[in-house]
Parts: C-alpha cells; structure tokens; sequence
C-alpha cells in the first residue's frame, strides 16, 4: 500500500460530481449512499441501501438502456469485492457510456472497520486491468485533478479507484423507500409517462 | 431430446412484450432461446459470471426505462436470493426463466439440493412462481408471467420442469 493515500473522501466524492450534468449515479450500499447523498441530493441519482455486490451490474443494465447518457457508479473496496465478477461481464460487454469509481478505504466501515482484501494487498485496479477495463489509481489531489474530466468523457468502460485513508465515511441518511427512490429516478430520466 | 418449438416461442412472447435486455448464465436448456436472443437486432444479450449479477443488471434495465429477462438454471436461484431484495423492495418487475434440474430423472445427485429447494427459497423472498410442467404449458406460462411481473412491479419466476426439458444424459467417453 503506497503512502500517497491523502485525499479527504467526501471533498473528492463532491469534486468528481460538482459537474455531473445529466449523468446518471448510482450509489452502493454505506459509505458511497452517504457521501452520494452528503453531496447534494438529486433526482438522477439512485441510492441502493443493500444488494451487496450489485452496483456496477444496475450500471451496465441502466448504461445499456441509455446509451446516450453517461451513468457513474459509486461504490466501496467492499461491494465491489463481492461482486468482482462484474468486472470480468463488464470487460466483455464494454459499455462506452459506463464508468465505475470504487471508493476504496481498505476497510468494511459499516460493520466495524475490519480489513478488506484491498488493504492486504489486493489490488482492484488490476483486477479490473486484467478483466479488460482501463483502471485509473487516484491517490493525490493532482491524480484527482487530472482525472476528473475523463470520469465524463473517456469510453468506458472506465474504472477509477479512488484510494483514501482508512477511515469511515460520515453518515448521511437519504430516503430509504424503495418504490420512491425508482419512481423519482425513473420520473426524472423519462418523464411521467413511463408510470402509465 | 427433439427438437422443441416451445424456445422459438417463448422468443417470439419475449418480443411481443418488449423485451430489450436478455442476462443469461450459459445452460443446456435455454441454449436455443440465449442463441436466439444473441441473434435479435433489438435485444442486448448479456453473459453473466454468477446469475445475481443478472437481477442486479434487470434492475438497472427498468431505471432506464428498458424490459428484461434472466435466463437461469435452477442451481442458479441460490446465487440470486439476496440480489433479489433490489427488485423486491424497490418493486421493480423482473421475469426470471428458470430450467429446472434436480427432479425429472436427474443424473446428477449434486442438482438434487438446490433443484428441490428452488421454489421454496424463491417464494421464501417473496418471488411469484408459475411451474410449466408441459411443452403446451410452457408458452401461455411465461406470456402471463411476462404480464404479471411488468403490470404488478413484482418479481415472477417461470420454472420449466425438467420433464419439459428433458433430463440431461452422461455417458463416459462423452465429448459434450
């Protein structure tokens, strides 16, 4: 583990999306559904509260349906852990409007901040290298600069792994009513027709 | 096994109610149907690692205004049960098409768990299950699944009995 690990998480979290336009965020569960939330709350923004290791595969469904919108996936070392199998579906299907950012902080925070495998040594930018996404490590201020406009504009799929100090994220609580959070996303991205 | 017709149809019901995305883990039994929604101008058939990764996709279809189906075998209901809690809770319709293996005349005792166990741990989350236990059975089967899930928002399962299917035989020296 390199040292470099410097970036305050919520700030980052609010630079990557402070010019999100019209693209599509789908949060995994804990930290990442806090700092989605903590940031700003908005209707394009899809916060799951469980479905663990699901987040990047409710990216490809939604980034397949909407090919001309980008869709970001936030999500945690740990989520992603558990689903790194998408990895390997994503670098077969290739989706170019879809790009992952992993949160990655070693740690299961929500549980009691137990390591995770990626602060003993396993590297999920790799992973996904292997798996045929081009993965991006963001450890400094200026490696965060610098890849901040290609969140929007390189083809993806484009993983990022955003590697911050080991500690919790700060807890947010949005809207937890699952029928809300789909019909206020779905409203928001196809108008109020698609509830007929 | 003959040729059956009961694929080509569900196919054409597939169309017929809009369906845009196919997720599939590869299977014996959908083998037809996955080739020819591989083939179809109009639908994204996507391979799967691990079926979860299939409700979580179909979740995502729906958010972005798109109709989906999961095509699995049933060893594969076991990897999709905490999945299936997106779907549920946000009551997003998924139709999920299950081959059945672990009954009709199974070969292989180690499909005789979760086979046994599919409809029970599928209704044990709250899933809808219709059985197709005919070739007849199977198209009037999936079309008013197909319905109840996308005009209710719940998640429906069509388990295709093995002696639908037919039961897969072994034979050492066997090359496929």
């Amino acid at each position: 583990m390199s040292a470099a690990r410097t970036l305050d998480r919520r700030a980052s979290v609010a630079q990557l999306f402070r010019n999100r336009g019209d693209s599509l965020l789908v949060s995994g569960l804990g930290g990442p559904t806090s700092d989605a939330y903590g940031i700003g709350d908005h209707p394009l923004t899809f916060y799951l509260w469980g479905a663990m290791g699901g987040a990047a595969m409710v990216g490809l469904g939604l980034a397949l349906a909407q090919p001309a919108r980008r869709v970001i996936v936030l999500t945690g070392d740990g989520e992603m852990l558990m689903g790194m199998g998408a990895l390997a579906t994503l670098g077969v299907q290739k989706p170019a409007n879809l790009a992952i950012v992993v949160i990655d902080n070693g740690l299961y925070a929500e549980t009691g901040l137990q390591q995770a495998h990626t602060a003993r040594g396993v590297d999920l930018a790799g992973v996904a290298q292997a798996c045929g996404v081009k993965a991006e490590v963001v450890e400094t201020q200026a490696q965060l600069d610098a890849v901040e406009p290609r969140l929007y504009r390189e083809p993806g799929p484009f993983f990022m792994n955003l590697r911050v100090p080991p500690v919790a994220s700060i807890l947010e609580l949005p809207a937890r009513d699952g029928p809300y959070l789909r019909s206020r996303f779905r409203t928001a991205l196809l108008g109020p027709d698609c509830h007929l | 096994m003959t040729t059956a017709s009961w694929p080509d149809e569900i196919f054409d019901v597939l169309v017929e109610g809009g369906v845009r995305q196919v997720a599939y883990v590869p299977d014996a039994g959908h083998k037809r149907l996955i080739e020819r929604c591989i083939a179809a101008p109009d639908m994204q058939a996507v391979s799967l690692t691990t079926e979860e990764e299939g409700v979580a996709m179909l979740a995502g279809a729906f958010l972005g205004g798109q109709r989906g189906v999961l095509l699995l075998q049933s060893s594969g209901v076991g990897n999709c049960i905490n999945m299936l809690s997106l779907p549920a809770e946000c009551r997003i319709p998924l139709l999920m098409i299950v081959t059945m293996r672990g009954e009709w005349g199974e070969f292989n005792p180690w499909q005789i768990t979760m086979g046994q166990g599919t409809q029970a741990s599928l209704e044990a989350v709250g899933v809808l299950v219709n059985r197709a236990e005919s070739a007849a059975d199977v198209v009037p089967t999936v079309r008013a699944s197909l319905s109840l899930a996308y005009n209710t928002g719940r998640v429906v399962a069509v388990l295709l009995g093995q002696k639908v299917i037919g039961a897969k035989m072994f034979r050492k020296g066997d090359t496929k």
